[in-house]
């Protein structure tokens, strides 16, 4: 019985690390492949760990795997945050086929801090010149 | 089949196929960020591994490496987009 569930989730496990393996191939952009190594490999290498819990049948191991899951489940999305932030500062262009970029202009180019208005922030800019 | 044959010779092989996958975007990848991206990848499918390994060799002690490894990967993330977008900003 124990058997039967090891498979079935390892085998989910490693169809999920594929698609992930196919996706950051096939993906014509490095913000589509950041949202395929978070989602489809957290997914697939989670299942496997818990794959190997349920295998060894010990408590010890089971808190080292459910460690390994909530550590990796937490450090994802963080992770694919900071390295898509740093990317779209330095100059990576999306998809010549995307439809819409909401970030554009929105970010000040030297603090690298987010302004919801842009006219503002143009004022803004203008005034702090005049007065230099 | 008993489980251990089933992980050896189907899940192993599907787990370093996408690892050959990762590798290649690792190669080709036009910018930093995504090789960046492509070994944050490489990694996880790494920890994929060592737990099915641990299975088939019965030794759970792998699981520890596989915890080092998870950590590792999130400080070399973090790390490479500091420091990459440092080095934007001093050009």
């Amino acid at each position: 019985m124990s058997d039967l569930i090891i498979g079935i989730l390892a085998s989910f496990g490693a169809l999920f690390a594929l698609l992930a393996g196919i996706g950051i191939i096939r993906m014509p952009d490095l913000y589509l492949r950041i949202s395929v190594t978070t989602k489809a490999a957290t997914l697939g290498i989670g299942l496997i760990m818990f794959a190997a819990g349920i295998y060894f049948n010990e408590s010890s191991i089971t808190t080292r795997v459910l460690a390994i899951i909530f550590f990796l489940f937490l450090t994802a999305p963080v992770g694919a945050h900071l390295i898509g932030r740093s990317s779209y500062f330095t100059g990576i262009d999306l998809w010549k086929k995307s439809k819409m970029d909401d970030l554009k202009g929105k970010y000040d180019v030297k603090s690298h801090s987010l302004k919801s208005d842009v006219k503002a922030m143009d004022k803004a800019s203008e005034k702090s010149n005049q007065s230099e | 089949m008993t489980i251990h044959d089933y992980l050896y010779y189907i899940i192993l092989p599907i787990l370093s196929l996408s690892a050959v996958l990762v590798f290649i975007r690792f190669l080709l990848g036009p910018s930093l960020s995504d090789r960046v991206v492509a070994l944050d990848l490489l990694i996880t499918i790494g920890i994929g591994i060592i737990s099915v390994y641990s299975i088939v060799t019965n030794q759970p002690t792998f699981l520890d490496i596989a915890m080092i490894f998870a950590l590792i990967a999130f400080l070399g993330t973090v790390a490479f987009s500091y420091y990459l977008e440092k080095r934007k900003k001093n050009e």
